[in-house]
C-alpha cells in the first residue's frame, strides 16, 4: 500500500478514513440500532407459492396473540400507486402494477401478503407464523425457456406474453461481415442468477406523525432522495412532508438501489397504527425477497479473419426479469446491450436482448449491473476465438483494441479515453513469462494439480449519466446529475453536503481531499454529510460507479465557487483587484506583496460579518452546485488470474491474481485499491461459488448462507493491484469510477484460467468442484 | 416466562429480564443497548455477532442469553481503553480493513482471539482463522494485512 496519511494533504494521498473510528468502536448507527419512543416491530407473511390466488387470509389467531397491535393485509393499507419502476428503455413498455402488499394474486415465493405489528420482534414473528393464508395455486413459469414456450402460463395476465421487452440494434454491414469471415465462432454463455448479500440486510424505521402528516423514514438505502420521492408518490403524501434518511448502511452492491414494497408498507403501517414501525429483514427473507441479479444467457457469434481481426458480432441475450419490475430492472440488460462489444473495435454488430417475466424474485442491479454480463460474454468469446485460431489470448485481444480515443462503438457509445494496450502490457510485465509458467505447470502436474491462466481486458461505462442520455437513450425517469454544497462556517470550518449516499465507499474522506485541494484548508476541518433529505439538496445517490465522476465533480465545482467568491471578498479586504491576488496554501495574497494576505478562514468570517461587501456580493460562503456530466466515463484494465485445479476433486484454488486498472486520476489510492479488492472477490464469488437456484416447485433452494456460498477469507487469494493513469476528459478532476471494476473484470479471468487448466473451450459458472470434476471426467486435461 | 439474567458485560455486572429463547445478541443489543454487535444472518455463518464469552470468541446469535448467565461477555464497546483504540482496531484503520463497517466489530473480535491463539500466523493461517466471519466489501485483502500488522510479523 502507498504511504498512508492520518491528516491528508489533498487529492492523490492515501488518506486514512475519517469514517473508521465509529465503526471500529461499535458506534456506527445502522437502521437496526435505532429506537424511537413507542416503536413497534413489523414481521411479514410471505407467499409460499410462486404463482397463486390468495383465497383467504385468516388473521384472527395472530391478532389475538400477546403483544400484537395489528395484523394488516392488502385490504387494510391503501396506496396511491404501485411499487415504482423508473426505467422504460423504449418509452412504450408496459409496467405491470404491483401493489406493495399483494392484492389477490402473488407471483413469486416470498412476495409480501400480510404484516404483523407487535411490541417486539419475537412477538411479531410468532404472530406472523400464525396468520393462515389459503391459496389456489396457478401454473408457474420458473425459467426463461418455460416462460417463452407456446401456451406458457402468463406471469401478468394483462400482458400479451411473458416477453416484457425486446431491444435490437443492427448495423447495415453485419451480414457482409459474416459472409466475408474466415472464421466464425459461436457459443452460449450463462451468467447465473446471483444474490447480493450485503452483510447488513435491508431495514426500515418508518415514523408517520399523523398529527401533522409528516413521514420520516430511516432506511438502509443507497438512494434516500429517490426513496423520498417514491414514498410521496406511493403513499400519497406531499413530498415536502417526507424526510428520508440513510443512516450508516452496511453494504448494498445494488440491492439497496431500489424503493421496495417493504419501505412503503412500513410507512403505511406506521400511519395506520400511529406509532413508529421498525422492520429488519432476516437473512432468509433477504434471499427470498430482496432483488436478485444477473440471470442472463448470451448466445454469441463472432466473425473474424484468420489473423484474428473481429469483423462482426451477433449477440442475442435473454434476460430473466423475475416477476415484477423493480426500480431499474429494465436498465440492467440494456447496459449489457450497450457494452456488448466490450473493449474491442468491432465494426458490425447485431445485438438483441429479450427480457422475460418468470415467477421468481425480480432481478435488478448487482455490482456491475449488466456490464459483468456483457464482459463475461465477450471475454469468453475472445478466448474461444483465440483457441479456434490457435492464437494467443492476449494477441487476439490486442489486435482488436481501439486505438484512437474518444472511440465511438458500433452501438453508439463514445468511450471517453483509454489506452487498453498499456494495461495489458503492464499485466504481462507483472506475470510470469510463458516458459516459467510452463515449467511450473509441469511441476504441478506431477503433484496432481492442473495449472491454468486466464485474463480479461475489460472496459465499462459508468459515472451515470448525462440527463439527456438518461432520458433519450436510456428511457430513465430521473436525470443523472449530482449535487453538492460546500459551506464555510464563520469559524472557518467546512461542511460539505453531498447528494451521493456512500455505504462503504469512503466519501467523507475522498470528498474532504477534494475540498482540501481546492480551498487549502486542513483535512480535519472538513465534515461531509450525506444521506438525509432534510439537510441536503436533491441528490441521486450512490450506484453504477458514479459517485466520484459526478458527485465528486459537484464537490469540486462547489468548492471552486466558494473560492471564486472568497476571492472577491478578499480583494475588498486587501484593497486590491481580484485579478491581482494569488491563492496558495489556503490564503489570498497580493501579487508581488506576499505580506498583504488573508486566509480563506478570515475571509469566511468577514463574509459572515458581511459589512462592506463588494458591490453585488451576497453574505456568506455557501455554494451549491448541480453538475450534469457531459458524458459517461469508461474505466478499463487488464486482469490476470492463475489457478490450480485438483485433478481428483475438481476443486479450484486461485493461486495468483493481478489487477491492472485505469480509472483516470485518483483521489485516494488506498480507497481505490480497496474497491478493486472487494470487486474482484465479488467476481470470484460468481465465477466459483455463487448461484441462486429454484426447484421445480418455485422454491428457492439457496435460501440461507449455508446454501448460498459467498467467499470467505480462506476461499480467495492475495490480490495484487496496479494502475495506469489515463485521465478522463469528461470531468475537471479527470476521474472515472472504480467500485464495480473488479467484479466486471474477474469472472472471465477466473473461468478462462480454469478452462486453460483443463484445456476445455468453456464452462458454465459457478465452477464448483462438481462442475470441474465432471469436466475432467469428460476428458478435460486428458 | 421471563427471568433475570446477570452477565458481566465489559467488566460491569448487568442484569436484564429475558425470555428463555432470547438470543444473547438480542439481549446485548436491545436490552443493554450495546449495538456495536451486529446480526448479519440467521445460520451462524457470517460472524458479525462475534463477542467474547469468558475470553473465547463466540457467535452471540448462536447462544441463548440464559446460557451466558453468571459469565463474562466482552463486546466491541469494551476493548478500547481510555479512548485509545486496541492495537487491532488501529491496525484495521491503518490498513483500510473496513469499508461499510458492518462486519467490522465481529471481525475485530475474532482477529484479536486469532492472534492470542497464534501470535505469529502465516497469511494462510490468518485466512483460515477468519473463515467464520464474512465481509462483502474488502475482499479480505486488507483485513489479512491488518491482522498481520497487528501480529508484528513482517513478510
Amino acid at each position: 500500500m502507498a504511504t498512508t496519511a492520518e491528516h491528508a494533504k489533498g487529492i492523490g494521498v492515501a488518506a486514512l478514513r475519517k469514517e473508521d473510528r465509529k465503526f471500529l468502536t461499535g458506534r456506527g448507527r445502522f437502521v437496526d440500532d435505532l429506537k424511537l419512543p413507542g416503536m413497534l416491530h413489523m414481521a411479514i407473511v410471505r407467499s409460499q407459492f410462486p404463482h397463486a390466488d390468495i383465497t383467504r387470509i385468516d388473521t384472527a389467531a395472530a391478532a389475538a396473540m400477546p403483544g400484537v397491535t395489528a395484523v394488516l393485509t392488502g385490504d387494510d393499507l391503501e396506496f396511491a400507486a404501485g411499487v415504482p419502476c423508473a426505467s422504460n428503455p423504449t418509452g412504450n413498455m408496459v409496467h405491470p402494477v404491483r401493489p406493495p402488499l399483494a392484492k389477490g394474486r402473488v407471483r413469486h415465493v416470498g412476495e409480501p401478503i400480510a404484516v404483523v405489528i407487535a411490541g417486539d420482534r419475537y412477538a411479531a414473528r410468532d404472530a406472523a407464523d400464525a396468520v393462515e393464508v389459503s391459496y389456489a395455486e396457478l401454473p408457474a413459469v420458473l425459467d426463461v425457456e418455460a416462460a417463452r414456450a407456446d401456451g406458457a402460463p402468463k406471469v401478468h395476465e394483462e400482458l400479451d406474453s411473458n416477453v416484457a421487452l425486446v431491444l435490437t440494434h443492427r448495423t447495415d454491414g453485419i451480414d457482409d461481415a459474416f459472409s466475408k469471415a474466415e472464421v466464425v465462432v459461436e457459443h452460449t454463455i450463462r451468467n447465473q442468477r446471483l444474490i447480493h448479500v450485503p452483510i447488513e440486510t435491508r431495514g426500515v424505521v418508518a415514523d408517520w406523525n399523523t398529527a401533522n402528516d409528516e413521514l420520516v423514514v430511516h432506511s438502509s438505502t443507497q438512494v434516500p432522495h429517490f426513496l423520498r420521492t417514491f414514498l410521496a408518490i406511493v403513499c400519497g403524501v406531499s413530498e415536502a412532508k417526507v424526510r428520508a434518511i440513510a443512516p450508516d448502511v452496511g453494504g448494498g452492491f445494488g440491492s439497496k438501489l431500489n424503493a421496495y414494497a417493504e419501505e412503503f408498507i412500513a410507512a403505511a403501517a406506521s400511519r395506520k397504527v400511529g406509532a413508529p414501525v421498525k422492520w429488519i429483514e432476516e437473512r432468509s427473507e433477504a434471499m427470498l425477497a430482496t432483488c436478485h441479479g444477473r440471470a442472463q444467457v448470451a448466445h454469441m457469434q463472432l466473425a473474424a479473419t484468420k489473423d484474428g481481426k473481429v469483423l462482426g458480432m451477433r449477440a442475442n441475450y435473454v434476460q430473466d426479469y423475475g416477476s415484477y419490475l423493480q426500480m431499474l430492472t429494465p436498465l440492467i440488460s440494456q447496459l449489457t446491450f450497450l457494452m456488448s462489444p466490450g473493449a474491442y473495435a468491432i465494426p458490425e454488430v447485431d445485438v438483441k436482448v429479450t427480457n422475460v417475466y418468470t415467477n421468481t424474485v425480480p432481478t435488478d442491479a448487482l455490482r456491475g449491473a449488466g456490464r459483468p454480463e456483457a464482459t463475461h460474454a465477450i471475454e469468453r468469446m475472445m478466448d474461444i476465438l483465440a483457441r479456434e485460431l490457435g492464437m494467443s489470448r492476449t494477441e487476439v485481444r490486442r489486435r482488436n483494441f481501439p486505438v484512437e480515443f474518444p472511440f465511438t462503438t458500433a452501438i453508439g457509445l463514445m468511450y471517453d479515453s483509454g489506452d487498453y494496450a498499456k494495461t495489458l502490457d503492464r499485466l504481462l510485465e507483472l506475470s510470469d513469462d510463458k516458459e516459467t509458467f510452463e515449467r511450473r505447470r509441469t511441476e504441478a502436474a506431477a503433484r496432481g494439480k492442473l495449472l491454468g491462466r486466464g485474463l480479461s481486458t475489460w472496459v465499462e461505462v459508468c459515472g451515470f449519466v448525462p440527463s439527456d442520455v438518461a432520458r433519450n437513450a436510456l428511457g430513465l425517469t430521473p436525470g443523472g446529475w449530482e449535487s453538492s454544497t460546500v459551506r464555510m462556517h464563520p469559524t472557518g470550518k467546512i461542511t460539505v453536503i453531498t447528494g451521493t449516499s456512500p455505504h462503504g465507499q469512503g466519501h467523507a474522506t475522498s470528498w474532504s481531499q477534494i475540498v482540501e485541494t481546492e480551498l487549502g484548508v486542513p483535512f480535519d476541518d472538513i465534515e461531509v454529510i450525506h444521506g438525509d433529505t432534510a439537510f441536503a439538496p436533491y441528490g441521486l445517490g450512490t450506484y453504477g460507479s458514479r459517485s466520484v465522476a459526478v458527485g465528486g465533480t459537484a464537490v469540486h465545482l462547489a468548492a471552486s465557487k466558494v473560492r471564486d467568491k472568497a476571492r472577491l471578498v478578499a480583494a475588498q479586504m486587501l484593497e486590491a483587484s481580484p485579478d491581482d491576488l494569488d491563492f496558495e496554501g489556503g490564503a489570498f495574497a497580493v501579487k508581488g506583496s506576499p505580506d498583504k494576505r488573508t486566509t480563506i478562514q478570515e475571509v469566511a468570517f468577514r463574509a459572515w460579518q458581511a459589512f462592506g461587501m463588494p458591490e453585488g456580493v451576497t453574505p456568506g460562503l455557501d455554494e451549491t452546485v448541480f453538475f450534469d456530466p457531459p458524458n459517461c466515463v469508461f474505466p478499463f484494465g487488464a486482469h490476470g488470474c492463475e489457478v490450480e485445479v485438483d485433478r481428483e476433486t475438481g476443486k479450484v484454488e486461485i493461486t495468483g491474481y493481478i489487477a491492472v486498472d485505469d480509472c483516470g486520476n485518483v483521489i485516494n489510492p488506498m480507497i481505490v485499491a480497496g474497491q478493486v479488492h472487494g470487486g474482484v472477490v465479488h467476481g470470484i464469488g460468481q465465477a466459483l461459488y455463487e448461484i441462486a437456484e429454484y426447484d421445480s416447485g418455485g422454491q428457492l433452494v439457496t435460501g440461507t448462507l449455508v446454501d448460498y456460498l459467498i467467499p470467505s477469507a480462506a476461499d480467495v487469494p492475495h490480490i495484487e493491484t496496479h494502475r495506469t493513469v489515463t485521465p478522463s476528459p469528461t470531468n475537471p478532476l479527470g476521474v472515472k469510477g472504480i467500485g464495480e471494476a473488479g467484479t466486471i473484470a474477474a469472472s472471465p479471468a477466473v473461468v478462462g484460467a480454469v478452462c486453460d487448466a483443463l484445456g476445455v473451450r468453456d464452462l458454465d459458472m459457478p465452477l464448483q468442484p462438481e462442475t470441474v470434476w465432471k469436466a475432467i471426467q469428460k476428458g478435460g486435461a486428458a | 416466562m421471563k427471568s433475570a439474567v446477570t452477565i458481566t458485560v465489559n467488566g460491569e455486572p448487568r442484569t436484564a429480564e429475558a425470555e428463555p429463547r432470547t438470543l444473547l445478541v438480542h439481549l446485548l443489543r436491545e436490552h443493554l443497548n450495546l449495538t456495536g454487535t451486529h446480526v448479519g444472518c440467521d445460520t451462524s455463518n457470517c460472524g458479525a455477532c462475534t463477542v467474547w464469552l469468558d475470553g473465547e470468541a463466540v457467535k452471540s446469535c448462536t447462544l441463548l442469553a440464559v446460557q451466558a448467565d453468571g459469565r463474562e461477555v466482552t463486546t466491541i464497546e469494551g476493548i478500547s481503553e481510555n479512548g485509545d483504540l486496541h492495537p487491532m482496531q488501529r491496525a484495521f484503520h491503518e490498513h483500510h480493513a473496513l469499508q461499510c463497517g458492518y462486519c467490522t466489530p465481529g471481525m475485530v473480535m475474532t482477529a484479536i482471539k486469532l492472534l492470542e491463539a497464534n501470535p505469529a500466523p502465516t497469511d494462510e493461517e490468518i485466512r483460515h482463522g477468519l473463515e467464520g466471519n464474512l465481509c462483502r466489501c474488502t475482499g479480505y485483502e486488507n483485513i489479512v494485512a491488518a491482522v498481520r500488522a497487528a501480529s508484528g510479523v513482517t513478510v
